[in-house]
């Protein structure tokens, strides 16, 4: 039936496992799309829902954890086709998925990689233990929106982290369709938090709210907006991370995962 | 209606009572919602968060009170937010009779109310001699606002003298201590019991109605207390006596408490916009109130871990 009505798609926010408009009710006109434009009101609901969420994830067994990145992964490979017509090749695809397959087998593996039993002068066993940051705000790489996206993603949320993501203004598709796989994924509501919009005009809300823990400015080009966050973040101690244009396709490393870890060392007297 | 005050029998309430005219279910919620959509920014705001923070009754009343908490609960009351002397103290502490001690010690030299609430809160399920001394135990101990509960039975039963004798017993039990009545509204099933229940409490010597203990749910709601506030103004109209309006429980947000003072000042009038004549029953509440104070003088958003846990 060629008659029949066409079904737009709105693509909006997710936020706390929901998909809401911008509490502005802006959106903006990116690929051919509209697109909700988040407020710094979205961003703190964000922060709110993130910090619901932060204690039920990060409590999580690392085993649970590393199922739920590997069913992203498995929805992930059966949108394909729509992400081939967002314009991801399926090459960025597959690298896609086996990042996030890479990243699901390293969530119970990480703590025997940075922690550890601590050889000490006296009658105490001496543990450190990783663990996770909190709320990890990010914004999103311009280039490779996919596997870019999914690079940043799934370090923060494999150790226990939860993630606001500020997703690129330019192409913001991939990133409301990646929300659609979370939101499929058995992946708690609040885990990971999407916004679209101007990072230009949200991220400094978020790298100067106080129950931010850390961000990852992965994203911001502008060198001067880049030290203004930096400068923000530093109110409350945030770690901050700031790579030189990352290569997606390279071997990503640990580094992103154990930039949003903290060591907890426990003394325990030996009872001897 | 001063004949009924006089010598009123369970027949001439009753007749008062159910005089008076029914409410419009459909149209007191949309004017409520209606009202809560009203957008208060800057300095507005400002006002009515300070506003809000000096008109709260910073509440505990669990089972599992401690006078260490008690303590803690009154220095907060005192001083909501250390890092900032401009911070106004709360209106009042509420706590239940056997911690009033604790806290009368803690507020002493202090313009910080001292509320208990009394009568076998928060069933009101005890004989009144019992309701009496649990009312004079807290006065005597230095409480100077009680907070009763009305026996929602007999209310509901239709003996309307009983509430109506055994509030005046009650408010005589006071002495010098404000009374504030309790309706608890969720049990009250409508809202024309509602408009009764505040009008007989008013003509028996309420200082304040209030709308619940915080036990049952659903507590305070903006239509019931935009009801009470009508019953108030109206009172204030017929008789000249001044009655102040407490919603208690589930109001949790700064967002909620000035869709409540918009609602204050478009139905009673802006001389209830003062913690004499309007309070709020909360705990949670307060933490959110200097959140967002701390928010508009910082101009960054604050967090949970920068509050007090209480």
């Amino acid at each position: 039936m060629s008659d029949r009505l066409a079904v737009l798609k709105t693509y909006k926010l997710y936020v706390g496992g929901k998909f809401p408009r911008s509490e502005s009710g802006r959106t903006y006109r990116v690929q051919d799309s509209n697109v909700a434009k988040a407020s710094r009101k979205d961003a703190r609901d964000a922060v709110v829902a993130a910090r619901a969420a932060f204690g039920g994830w990060a409590g999580a067994t690392a085993y649970l954890r590393g199922q739920i990145l590997y069913r992203v992964a498995e929805m992930l490979e059966g949108r394909r086709d729509q992400f081939a017509a967002l314009g991801s090749s399926p090459e960025d695809v597959d690298a896609a998925v086996d990042r996030l397959v890479w990243y699901a087998g390293w969530t119970d593996k990480i703590s025997q990689v940075r922690g550890g039993a601590n050889p000490v002068a006296g009658p105490y066993f001496n543990i450190s233990a990783p663990e996770p940051t909190g709320i990890v705000a990010i914004v999103a790489p311009s280039s490779s929106p996919l596997l870019g996206l999914v690079s940043v993603i799934a370090p923060v949320i494999a150790t226990g982290n939860v993630a606001i993501v500020l997703a690129d203004e330019a192409s913001p598709l991939a990133a409301v369709t990646l929300a659609e796989v979370l939101a499929t994924s058995d992946l708690p509501g609040g885990v990971v938090n999407i916004l679209t919009g101007s990072a230009a005009e949200v991220a400094p809300w978020l790298a100067s709210h106080l129950d931010v823990n850390a961000i990852d400015l992965t994203g911001v080009a502008d060198p001067a907006l880049a030290a203004d966050l930096e400068i923000a973040a530093a109110q409350n101690l945030k770690r901050v991370l700031r790579p030189s244009s990352p290569d997606w396709t390279a071997d990503p490393g640990l580094g992103r995962m154990t930039t949003f870890l903290e060591t907890k060392t426990v003394w325990h007297p030996k009872g001897t | 209606m001063t004949a009924l005050l006089t010598s009123p029998t369970n027949a001439t309430l009753r007749a008062f009572l159910h005089g008076l005219p029914g409410v419009d279910a459909v149209g007191l919620e949309q004017r409520a919602a209606s009202l809560g959509t009203r957008s208060i920014k800057t300095t507005s705001k400002a006002y009515a968060l300070d506003l809000a923070l000096r008109m709260v009754d910073l509440t505990t009343l669990e089972g599992a009170d401690t006078p260490g908490k008690v303590r803690s609960l009154c220095a907060k009351a005192l001083r909501p937010d250390p890092s900032d002397p401009e911070c106004p103290p709360v209106a009042a502490v509420c706590v239940y009779p056997s911690m009033v001690p604790v806290a009368a010690e803690a507020l002493k030299g202090s313009k910080v109310h001292l509320a208990s609430v009394a009568t076998a809160f928060p069933s009101g399920q005890a004989p009144l001699q019992v309701k009496l001394d649990d009312t004079r135990a807290a006065v005597q101990a230095g409480a100077d606002e009680i907070d009763m509960v009305i026996s929602r039975g007999a209310f509901l039963a239709g003996d309307y003298l009983h509430v109506y004798e055994e509030i005046a017993a009650v408010r005589e039990a006071c002495g010098d201590a404000h009374l504030k009545v309790i309706l608890e509204t969720g049990e009250l099933a409508t809202y024309d019991n509602i408009r009764r229940a505040s009008w007989l409490a008013m003509m028996a010597g309420a200082h304040f109605i209030k709308t619940s203990t915080g036990k049952v749910s659903p507590a305070a709601t903006l239509p019931t207390t935009l009801l009470m506030l009508e019953a108030v103004r109206d009172y204030l109209d017929q008789t000249g006596t001044k009655i102040g309006v407490k919603p208690a429980g589930g109001i949790r947000t700064s967002k909620d408490a000035i869709k409540y003072l918009v609602t204050v000042n478009e139905i009673a009038g802006p001389g209830w916009l003062d913690p004499d004549w309007f309070r709020f029953g909360a705990s949670t509440l307060l933490n959110d109130l200097l959140m967002q104070r701390a928010k508009l003088r910082t101009g960054h958003y604050s967090g949970p871990d920068y509050m007090t846990v209480d």
